[in-house]
């Protein structure tokens, strides 16, 4: 699936690992909460970076603890109407001072992508064969926004931000 | 008093003239980008690259509903004030794009029936000239903040809710992490004593207070909703300050996305999640969430409280001391004239002024529903009477808010020459209607038509004032978007085996004392409905006591009376 950062596209330097697949030993790896809570004694030692992803039904206090473990939080949305994800990235982001990259994946619309990273998140896994033009035009689109996010909009007027996203 | 002539006063910036919102560059700026973005999505639906369901959201963020026989878009008219110019737009646009009619509705918007969709960008750019949009009027998002028609008017108003209703619109309007909730959300927001928002079956209520001070602070009720679980509120605050507005919205909103029900559309208002939990786990919830926000992030700036607030001017008042004089001789005099400015009008806090209701509840006409005629001629009204400023209420009427009592008579004579002045504001002809199954494809019966045949029942007016106050509540389903629940006579079409049938309920309230009507028994056919309403209509007359209206009695002499009498003649 390509990546997207900032509307362009990027390599994915994470591989995915089933929960039931060793995790390689020099590649940053992205595995399932469950493993990272099953095995969260065994990877206290692990030198390269780790990513865990989780459902939108997972709350972001659940994961908090394991915050300082990884580098990469991936968020699933299982349909573009399920909006738990920008919550969670939001929460991750300001309630638990999480500073890594923070990934959304699964059903997702480019109409959302300014939300998305008004939320805190810094890459998405788009489905295979998306028009990435139309992507990059999401970011581009808005200028003006009327309430704080994780981006660093400054404030234009009352409550006004300028939008610079893409 | 100068008289503007279309855009001209929407341009002119913030002025005295109207107290009402004015939009700048950065709100017209936004505007334009929403509506390239909507034109945008219906390209790429209709070049098949968007599916019908991933449209539909998105449509449904614009105010673009699929209904039986047409689109239907839903402008929101925010917190239900319009200015004069803004009104001949929608003229304007219902000419054009639609049939020459707009409906009003519950939740102060206008809702055009007959929109073709590779039209619907183009009306939305009209709108957008005049500072108009349909922005979340649908969709699982925050919907149009609404408010006291009276607003910035009220003689009993103890705070101006509509500053902070536009402060809520702004920060709602979309916002990136509530944009895709279980389920649409709806606020509601006064600041006199009297509930005229009906803030207790609000997803969010709020009551804006004076503190002692001389600070503004806010009372906050959640959980509050009609539809299938009708339930009043819970009491979150007695007490939130100004400026942890916004934070605290915040923090009810966060909590409601990350926990609300999502499996099943039945079950996904945040009633049903405050229900479940228990009031007390739910307002744990939120003051924790509420405690953890970074709060230098979200404070409300009284700078931007103030400067909101200008917008909000009073408009350049006379000094009109002797005008109540005037307003009596004449409705000593012309009796016509003294039941219209008994009914439909409202007391003003500026001496000398009234606020004039225009009722679009004419005998046998459809509840909330006004041509492009109209809409023009009462847009005129408004300039030359009310500093070019009209509201619309939740009870599908339109407000003058600032009339002179000297010009009242003028006003009426005006509104009677358009067919707009019928006096029965309150009276059990001002019913309130869905569309029904007229429109709406989520319907089960007709609402309009029931309307019309109750309307013309109780067309003697002299009936109608000796009834009293009573509200007549007509939903076609039971999503009930005629407020049904809080009727003090509710009727809900149902469908039984393909037939329209009718329950009744009795008791519901919306105000200070809100009440979910109660079920009076087994629902009756299309054929026998306005007969049932009589008859509860006469068991009351029979029963009240001197001076009582139909609650009173009602809440006195209990659900059998009321029962005996329609189910012995049943």
């Amino acid at each position: 699936m390509p990546l997207l950062e900032k509307g362009v596209p990027v390599e994915d330097r994470f591989v995915q690992v089933a929960d039931d697949a060793p995790l390689p030993a020099d590649s940053p790896a992205v595995i399932s909460f469950a493993r990272l809570q099953r095995d969260a004694d065994a990877l206290a030692g692990r030198n390269v970076p780790l990513g865990v992803q989780m459902a939108s039904a997972t709350q972001a206090r659940d994961i908090a603890p394991f915050l300082d473990r990884v580098a990469l939080v991936v968020i699933e949305f299982p349909k573009f109407r399920d909006g738990r994800g920008f919550t969670i990235a939001r929460t991750l982001r300001e309630r638990f001072g999480y500073a890594g990259e923070l990934r959304a994946c699964g059903h997702i619309l480019p109409d959302q992508y300014e939300f998305l990273v008004r939320c805190g998140f810094t890459s998405v896994a788009v489905p295979e064969g998306a028009d990435l033009g139309v992507w990059a035009a999401a970011l581009d689109r808005f200028h003006v926004a009327y309430q704080a996010g994780m981006d660093a909009a400054p404030v234009i007027s009352g409550l006004r931000r300028r939008l610079a996203l893409g | 008093m100068d008289i503007v002539e279309g855009h001209a006063a929407l341009n002119a910036g913030v002025s005295t003239r109207a107290g009402i919102y004015h939009y700048d560059e950065y709100d017209r700026e936004f505007l334009r980008e929403r509506v390239a973005e909507f034109r945008g999505q219906v390209g790429r639906r209709l070049a098949g690259a968007l599916t019908e369901d991933e449209f539909k959201p998105l449509r449904l963020m614009n105010g673009l509903y699929l209904q039986l026989h047409a689109y239907m878009l839903r402008c929101a008219i925010p917190y239900g004030v319009l200015s004069s110019a803004q009104m001949r737009q929608f003229a304007h646009v219902a000419r054009v794009y639609d049939r020459g009619f707009g409906h009003f509705t519950t939740r102060q918007n206008l809702q055009f029936n007959w929109i073709k969709l590779e039209e619907a960008p183009d009306a939305l750019a009209a709108l957008a000239e005049a500072d108009l949009h349909a922005l979340q009027t649908s969709g699982n998002c925050i919907r149009n903040v609404t408010t006291d028609e009276f607003a910035g008017a009220a003689a009993d108003e103890l705070v101006d809710p509509r500053v902070y209703a536009e402060i809520l619109r702004q920060w709602s309007t979309l916002h990136p992490e509530f944009s895709f909730l279980p389920r649409k959300f709806k606020i509601a927001i006064t600041g006199a004593p009297t509930d005229r928002a009906a803030i207790q079956v609000h997803d969010i209520g709020l009551l804006a207070k004076p503190g002692p001070a001389g600070d503004v602070g806010f009372e906050v009720w959640a959980g509050g909703g009609l539809g299938r679980v009708p339930i009043i509120g819970t009491k979150l605050r007695d007490w939130l300050s100004e400026r942890d507005f916004l934070g605290y919205m915040e923090a009810i909103l966060r909590v409601y996305n990350a926990l609300g029900g999502r499996e099943n559309i039945h079950k996904a208002r945040i009633k049903i999640l405050v229900r479940d939990l228990g009031p007390e786990a739910f307002i744990r919830l939120v003051e924790d969430e509420f405690a953890a926000l970074p709060r230098e992030k979200f404070p409300l700036d009284p700078a931007v409280v103030a400067a909101i607030q200008a917008h909000f001017a009073a408009p350049a008042f006379a000094d009109l001391p002797h005008a109540g004089t005037d307003l009596a001789l004449r409705t000593a005099e012309n009796s016509p004239f003294a039941d219209w400015v008994a009914h439909n009008t409202h007391p003003h806090k500026q001496p000398g002024y009234i606020s004039a209701i225009i009722s679009l509840k004419p005998i046998g006409g459809i509840p909330g529903d006004a041509t492009a005629d109209q809409m023009d001629a009462i847009a005129d009204l408004a300039d030359r009477y009310s500093f070019d400023e009209v509201r619309v209420t939740h009870y599908q009427n339109l407000v003058l808010p600032h009339v002179r009592q000297d010009e009242l008579f003028d006003v009426w004579h005006a509104l009677r020459g358009l067919g707009l002045a019928t006096p029965n504001i309150g009276t059990v002809t001002d019913i309130i209607a869905c569309p029904g199954l007229d429109y709406c494809s989520l319907a089960n019966a007709r609402a309009i038509p029931v309307a019309q045949l109750l309307s013309e029942r109780f067309a003697d007016l002299r009936r109608q004032y000796d009834i009293g106050p009573i509200t007549l509540n007509i939903s076609g389903c039971i999503n009930a978007c005629g407020h049904h629940h809080v009727g003090a006579i509710g009727i809900l079409g149902v469908d039984k085996k393909g037939e329209e049938f009718y329950q009744l309920t009795l008791g519901g309230s919306a105000g200070n004392d809100a009440a979910i009507g109660e079920i009076i028994g087994p629902a009756v056919p299309y054929d026998a409905v306005v007969d049932a309403v009589e008859t509860v209509v006469k068991t009351y007359v029979a029963q009240r006591r001197p001076g009582e209206a139909f609650l009173q009695t009602y809440r006195r002499i209990g659900m059998a009376p009321f029962k005996d009498a329609l189910y012995a003649t049943a």
